[in-house]
């Protein structure tokens, strides 16, 4: 009998050589007439052990890696189609550590079933949520959402239940869902990792919505800078809708359904819902101000449920096994699991599904195993751009959407970037201003212009000309651009320039270091 | 054999009339007309306007919001490299000056043989992997001095 392997396809396995490695496995196995099967799968996560190669053993997948081309003919040597030891075995790959400890709901499947076939989507589980939304019909459907406690995981933390339940009550007509996959934060992968890794699992989160809220069709605006992902969804779509999962009744009920890919086009403001809105329907992608909601006056004016990947990816598992279920999981009002991702100068750089509650420094220092390049953390910004620079002294803080704005911060996608020690705070809010001016839709001037004015400010500040009024100008512009945009672009852009002045002013040229309270 | 396609009116009447039943059609056409031309030529601003019913003013305003969009081709291929905050982390903008130097270009143009076009982009979506590239649509994560030379050794060959 044929042993079975498994290699990712996820682009972070191909950025490091994974294809190289399926492909001398190919090859050797063919030198050596060997009965191999190569399952090319998305990825478990665990980044820093890709190119990770999984043998299937009676046991459990048993795995390698960091693989190189060069370690394949070695491996199969010294028996790794048996699951016997050699230097880069890492046992049950479900045993490691950083697999173990976490609480996987939404990335359930994603590095374990293929990608590409539906069958092997449906054979682990997969459109058992839809048959539970037909089964129990539309309002029932969106009560298990809203009650499930689910708030959008794009970053603004909206309860997903009640968009739902919005676009619902509108009167029967054209209405959509739309999934918003452009995932543009530094930091943050996840959306990236299960459309590449599981894609019928957000074909189905968004097939479930259409039946919840009456829409007939659907789009997933992804990103251009994820070509893997637009390849995957599109393979995936094809797939469903000749499986009769998508288009006339899907799944042999009454629902009609169906959708498409859309590419956007390189404009980080799109991730923004109104901006995302206005680009599918082929404008400039400019901010609209609300109201009217995108649930009432949303794609082409029509009510429009528009939620983020990892949202509509959780609500199979919420329909499976029940509301009750996913709230169990967190702290507050933060309710279920959030996939963390862990970026930037850190040794264990990957994916981490846990529920809300747990602390930045257990993420950072115990399942981040610290900074690579092995100096000591300096500062963590969470939440992409947009989001605050966190001090080692603010490590405490648990990873909660109402801890995180009492911080003055914000989790937003669930991204974390590290800095080690030689990190210029200064350099970093300069960025930040200047990333705001660059993608800027320029609708609304304090967006527009503060962000200009804001990079011109930190180099006043850094040069010490006339340091104490420019803080205090800066300031007041922050100020006015958190209240006075349109949208988070221009309104968080303030988050990491204020959060770096405040914990960090010795790099802005303060004389001393801050006192710090209670020490 | 050359990448792209020289410029002509049919082929890209062609593309549109292709896209135009298609709700919101004007970025797949753009898409499209970029992959097949290198770049979205002039010429063919008013060919779209008019099948879109849009004005060409409306129309040059959407092309020239997206970064994606360019004015003329690139070089024979196309060199990414990230310059958002993970990749930053992971000493990302010596990297870039050192791309700059060695292909003799800033970020955005082409070299003198136009062999490679450099650009930045903010974010592959490769974070846990920092520093990013991609070469055309191939993706290169952990990256270092020695790899970005290899990389940009290919890319000009």
């Amino acid at each position: 009998m044929s042993v079975r392997i498994y290699i990712s396809r996820d682009s972070g396995a191909l950025c490091v050589g994974a294809q190289e490695v399926a492909m001398q496995f190919f090859k050797l196995a063919e030198q050596k007439g060997l009965d191999i099967e190569i399952v090319r799968t998305g990825s478990r996560g665990m980044y820093w052990l890709e190119p990770l190669v999984e043998v299937a053993r009676p046991e459990g997948r048993v795995g390698y890696g960091p693989v190189k081309p060069s370690d394949v003919e070695e491996l199969i040597g010294a028996g790794m189609l048996d699951g016997k030891a050699h230097r880069l075995s890492l046992g049950l790959v479900e045993e490691i550590p950083f697999f173990k400890s976490q609480t996987r709901l939404t990335f359930k499947h994603c590095g374990i079933v293929d990608p590409r076939s539906l069958e092997d989507y449906k054979a682990h589980g997969g459109y058992k949520g839809l048959a539970k939304a037909i089964e129990i019909g539309p309002e029932a459907t969106v009560e298990e959402v809203v009650n499930s406690g689910l708030r959008g995981r794009g970053g603004a933390g909206f309860p997903t239940g009640f968009k739902w339940r919005t676009v619902a009550a509108t009167p029967p007509q054209q209405k959509y869902i739309v999934c918003n996959a452009d995932e543009g934060d530094s930091g943050t992968f996840a959306d990236r990792m299960i459309m590449e890794g599981d894609p019928f699992v957000l074909i189905e989160g968004m097939t479930i919505a259409g039946i919840a809220v009456g829409a007939s069709y659907g789009y997933v605006y992804i990103r251009s800078e994820y070509p893997d992902a637009v390849e995957a969804m599109e393979i995936a779509v094809r797939a469903a809708r000749a499986g009769g999962m998508l288009g006339k009744n899907i799944a042999g009920s009454k629902y009609d359904y169906d959708m498409e890919v859309r590419m956007g086009a390189g404009a980080y403001v799109c991730g923004e819902e109104t901006s995302l809105l206005e680009s599918l329907e082929g404008k400039r992608g400019e901010v609209r101000a609300k109201p009217p909601l995108p649930a009432h006056v949303g794609l082409f004016g029509k009510p429009t449920v528009i939620n983020n990947v990892l949202s509509l990816a959780s609500v199979p598992i919420i329909m499976i096994d029940g509301a009750e279920f996913y709230k169990n999981f967190g702290m507050g009002r933060s309710r279920g699991t959030m996939p963390i991702q862990l970026a930037g100068n850190i040794k264990h750089g990957g994916l981490y599904e846990t529920a809300f509650g747990i602390t930045l420094r257990a993420l950072v220092d115990e399942v981040g195993g610290g900074t690579r390049t092995g100096r000591p953390v300096r500062a963590v910004q969470v939440g992409g751009p947009l989001g605050a620079y966190f001090p080692r002294e603010l490590f405490d803080t648990p990873f909660d959407y109402e801890a995180f704005t009492a911080a003055d911060g914000l989790i937003g996608h669930g991204g974390i970037v590290v800095f080690d020690d030689t990190v210029d705070m200064a350099k970093q809010a300069r960025f930040a201003m200047e990333f705001c001016a660059i993608e800027s839709c320029g609708k609304c001037t304090p967006c527009r212009i503060g962000s200009t004015r804001g990079v011109e400010l930190v180099d006043k500040i850094v040069a010490g000309e006339n340091r104490e009024a420019n803080l205090v100008v800066l300031e007041d512009l922050c100020h006015t651009m958190k209240l006075g945009s349109l949208c988070a672009l221009g309104g968080f852009t303030p988050y990491p320039v204020m959060s770096a002045l405040t914990h960090f002013p010795e790099d802005f040229g303060a004389k001393k270091k801050r006192l710090e309270a209670a020490e | 054999m050359p990448r792209y396609e020289p410029w002509n009116a049919d082929r890209a009447g062609e593309i549109i009339a292709r896209h135009r039943h298609e709700e919101g059609a004007a970025l797949p056409i753009l898409h499209e007309l970029q992959a097949t031309f290198g770049c979205v030529p002039e010429a063919a601003i008013p060919l779209m306007a008019e099948v879109l019913n849009l004005s060409r003013a409306e129309l040059h305003g959407t092309v020239t919001f997206y970064h994606d969009f360019r004015k003329e081709p690139p070089g024979r291929r196309v060199l990414k490299l990230c310059r958002a905050e993970s990749c930053q982390a992971m000493g990302s903008d010596a990297l870039a000056a050192r791309a700059e130097q060695k292909l003799g270009v800033e970020m955005g143009g082409t070299n003198t043989d136009r062999s490679v076009t450099l650009e930045a982009v903010y974010c592959l979506g490769l974070c846990h992997s920092s520093p990013a590239a991609m070469l055309d649509k191939h993706v290169y994560g952990m990256l270092d001095q020695d790899k970005l030379d290899r990389l940009i050794d290919e890319a000009q060959r």
